[in-house]
């Protein structure tokens, strides 16, 4: 079998030699300023927004833009440690906190969707038609009835946390308060499973609408606005990052093209848009 | 044909030190080239310790191994060295592949070219009776004829030197008898320098040329069989060898179901049908010896009777053990009181018979013995 | 119920209609993991195989840290990984998180300590004197190294196989190291979790039996290899 035996060592050489040989080129093929680490959430990944978007902006000025999708607390802390270039995220409070210690710099207003309040058919809160969030809220306290959050330090999740700090309720600890520490599509799934009501995006809703059964049972309020703002982060503080290549990133956001894509972006396949464009516009002037 | 035979293998100050403990401990050994050497000894004496040490298997604290003249670590590199050997140990280690595989295995370490190494295979094969085994599964031998295989895949390197330790202990008689008959076969045919561990005395006496006895690493007594076993050198080797008297002879002539052998110049009957011209080794047991003040000539059934002079008479606890010169030695038990009787003193002449019936014959395979 | 008949159905239609996107996943899968099978193999058994005949002084640890890296939370070692790969890290100049690289990193590292505890236990399982029998029919160390690997070899190609299981099935560390990239360093797995995650459990499930064709494609090959040429 010595043939045999010298026939399988060069088979197993050439297969090494080949395999690297084809993942060279992908690793030789990045050369440093061409790549940007782009910081966002899992629910702006998962809208498919930037799916459309990326690649616009890639073929136009040559970029190569790593995607790193988690949840913002750690989309923020990536950006705290220099590990991204720009972030693209929705968590007003944190946002505020990272420009005010000297992380971020070119905080801009991109656009804006809101989030909803799910919740089974049988709404046994009663907050169907609620206008005010803070009041829905505090009526599904009071009647104990089991709420579903993401408990990810998520956007999703600091939004709804702030609702309960203004509705004057701690969560916490609650029986009825329960946590997935999951993304927002199988969050909303559990929160179906399970018949409770929960906090959304509109856009994971709308894209998962028809298999959920859950209703939209209040909606509209100024507080549920989700609104998303692009940080390229601060090259002073951290020298590696691809400061050049965040601020093409940062510009294209909020380039009228792209703002014109953002406006009509989701409207064929679910009737509605699932982002408003708002480059430009005045925080307090949205969502009326 | 006892012709000028170069020393092939020696061994100087060779020591083995286990954890501060002396393994072996051998001041000098020499190993004739073609010579058969079998070691013998308790179990723990250092046989396969000596048979690792020589092949340079095993590392020696000191000493020098030296192959042909040539000292193996100076110059002559261990692995150079290691080419001329081949080994055999007590289970046959074969490989999960073919028996052809298996014996070709040393052929292809060395790079044989795949025409010779059939060749050389299937010859060896043959030689060992293994030939319709070829394309067997190693897993689905026998012991013999995984031992077969063994053998055979170390004679087909045609090696300077072969070792072996304990090669047919885990066989049973019949395939051991075999075996053995086909080892001193191709021993005799290729002259091989072999040297062999072994625990069957008998063993030793039919396949070597000379034997080593050994103890707690050092060599006792090293010699050619018949002289080690009827001259032990001291009481460990004697009460290790035993007491039979071991004769060598030729057979002259065949008889009606016995048949005669020349022992130093006198005629020694046994039982069995071995042919004139034959080389014998005759084992006679101290108690089937009878000794007689009467006349030689008396009739009886013991077909052996020989005038002999008592040589040494050694008390040996409820016996006498009394060395006899027929001639050749004998050596026989005796009672105190048969002692007294006979007024046995050293010196005298006395009468020993023995009956061809119990003579334990080991018959040599070869026409000639080697030396003569 | 339903979910897994809509899993399978989806699964052929993706294989069927070559989706180009999931070709690209289920090759890149390949690729990675097979990348990091193949080194795992090669340090693996190579010093697994160099530990089991040599004795030196302190080897009983070195065995048992072995067989604890055989149990390594991959997740433990993503974190590892991604903390000496990024930017600010001690091998942060080369520049390879988020890359496919990075995967195959740490996918080695996973797969390593696996290959190698169970090629030591191998060899170690190899009767004590055929290392001499080989090294006394002349062969060199080298040669003898390489006889001992042939006879053991239907225990080292499970040991590749747990290998290779171990890290095309892995996610915690892929998606760490990879940040599941679309279409440069999503891999079957990360792309499951993803869809999971989004709540698309058709085009999750499909994924999931596309990777387990792909395992269970990749193993029969190993197998025919470790069962042949064992004569009957």
């Amino acid at each position: 079998m010595k043939r045999l035996d010298r026939t399988c060592l060069i088979a197993l050489i050439i297969s090494v030699m080949s395999v690297v040989f084809c993942a060279l080129p992908a690793i030789a093929a990045q050369p440093q300023q061409k790549n940007i680490i782009l910081a966002t959430t899992t629910s702006t990944q998962d809208s498919g927004l930037l799916d459309v978007l990326l690649p616009i902006f890639e073929k136009t000025t040559g970029y190569f833009v790593k995607t790193i999708a988690v949840g913002s607390g750690q989309a923020m802390a990536m950006g705290q440690k220099g590990e991204a270039d720009v972030l693209l995220v929705h968590s007003q409070e944190a946002e505020k906190k990272f420009m005010a210690d000297g992380y971020g710099v070119n905080r801009r207003l991109v656009m804006h969707n809101d989030f909803i309040i799910l919740g089974p058919k049988s709404d046994p809160a009663g907050i169907k038609g609620s206008r005010s969030s803070i009041d829905a809220f505090r009526k599904i306290a009071s009647a104990n009835a089991v709420f579903m959050s993401r408990g990810d330090n998520s956007g999703t999740h600091a939004k709804e946390k702030s609702v309960w700090k203004a509705a004057g309720i701690n969560s916490e600890g609650q029986k009825w308060y329960q946590q997935t520490g999951l993304g927002m599509g199988q969050t909303l799934n559990v929160a179906a499973e399970k018949k409770t009501y929960t906090l959304a995006d509109r856009g994971t809703y709308l894209a998962l609408k028809k298999n959920l059964g859950l209703d939209i049972l209040a909606e509209g309020d100024a507080v549920l606005l989700n609104i998303y703002h692009v940080i390229e982060v601060n090259p002073t503080k951290w020298p590696k990052v691809n400061s050049a290549g965040a601020k093409a990133f940062s510009d294209f956001m909020v380039g009228r093209q792209t703002q014109d894509i953002i406006r009509k972006f989701g409207v064929e396949k679910y009737g509605s848009p699932l982002f408003f464009p708002d480059a430009g516009k005045k925080e307090d002037a949205l969502g009326k | 044909m006892n012709s000028e035979k170069s020393t092939i293998l020696e061994a100087k100050n060779l020591q083995v030190k286990r954890g501060g403990v002396s393994v072996l401990d051998i001041s000098y050994l020499g190993v004739p080239e073609g010579e058969v050497l079998c070691l013998i000894g308790p179990n723990g004496a250092g046989k396969s310790s000596l048979l690792l040490a020589l092949s340079c298997l095993l590392k020696s604290s000191q000493g020098d191994i030296i192959f042909r003249g040539k000292r193996v670590g100076a110059n002559y590199s261990l692995s150079a060295y290691r080419r001329n050997l081949a080994m055999v140990f007590q289970e046959p280690l074969l490989f999960d592949t073919t028996v052809f595989e298996n014996v070709a295995a040393g052929l292809k370490i060395r790079s044989v070219n795949q025409n010779e190494v059939k060749r050389v295979v299937e010859e060896y094969l043959e030689r060992f009776g293994i030939g319709h085994l070829a394309k067997r599964s190693a897993r689905k031998l026998s012991g013999g004829e995984a031992q077969r295989t063994s053998l055979a895949r170390a004679f087909a390197i045609r090696p300077e030197i072969i070792f072996l330790d304990e090669p047919f202990s885990s066989l049973d008689a019949p395939t051991r008898e075999s075996l053995m008959g086909d080892l001193e076969l191709i021993l005799h045919e290729t002259r091989t320098t072999t040297i062999m561990a072994t625990h069957d005395q008998m063993e030793a006496l039919r396949l070597s040329d000379q034997i080593a006895v050994m103890s707690e690493g050092r060599i006792m007594q090293i010699g050619p069989p018949a002289e080690v076993m009827n001259h032990p050198v001291d009481e460990f080797v004697a009460s290790f060898v035993g007491t039979e008297t071991i004769l060598t002879g030729k057979v002259i002539r065949r008889n009606a179901g016995t048949f005669s052998v020349s022992v130093a110049g006198r005629e020694v009957e046994a039982v069995g049908d071995a042919s004139p011209g034959e080389s014998v080794i005759l084992c006679i047991r101290p108690e089937n010896v009878t000794v007689s003040t009467g006349f030689s000539n008396e009739i009886t059934s013991a077909r052996n009777v020989f005038s002999s002079v008592v040589k040494k008479i050694i008390p040996s606890g409820a016996f006498y053990k009394v060395e006899l010169d027929c001639g050749f030695p004998l050596v026989t038990y005796v009672t105190n009181h048969a002692r007294e009787d006979l007024s046995m003193h050293p010196g005298m002449d006395i009468t020993a018979s023995f009956k061809a019936t119990a003579i334990h014959v080991i018959r040599k395979k070869l026409l000639s013995i080697p030396g003569e | 119920m339903d979910i897994i008949i809509e899993g399978i159905k989806q699964a052929f239609i993706l294989l069927f209609t070559l989706d180009p996107e999931v070709i690209g996943i289920t090759w890149l899968s390949l690729k990675v993991s097979g990348i990091a099978t193949l080194i795992s193999l090669l340090i693996g058994v190579s010093v697994g195989t160099i530990i089991a005949l040599t004795q030196f002084p302190g080897r009983r640890i070195v065995i048992s840290l072995i067989n604890t890296g055989m149990g390594l939370p991959p997740v433990v070692v993503g974190l590892f990984v991604t903390i000496f790969l990024w930017r600010n890290g001690p091998l942060g100049f080369l520049e390879i998180l988020y890359t496919p690289t990075a995967i195959i990193i740490a996918q080695a590292v996973i797969a390593t300590p696996i290959v190698m505890g169970i090629s030591l236990a191998a060899i170690q399982n190899l009767p004590a004197n055929l290392r001499l029998q080989i090294l006394a029919l002349g062969a060199t160390r080298l040669q003898m190294v390489w006889i001992l690997i042939k006879e053991a070899r239907l225990p080292l190609l499970a040991a590749i196989m747990a290998g290779f299981g171990g890290v095309i099935s892995e996610v915690g560390a892929s998606i760490m190291v990879g940040g599941n990239i679309k279409g440069y360093t999503r891999v079957l797995t990360t792309a499951t979790v993803m869809e999971t995650s989004k709540g698309n459990f058709d085009i999750a499930m499909a994924l999931g039996i596309i990777l387990l064709l792909l395992a269970f494609f990749i193993n029969a090959i190993l197998t025919q290899i470790q069962q042949r040429e064992r004569p009957r």
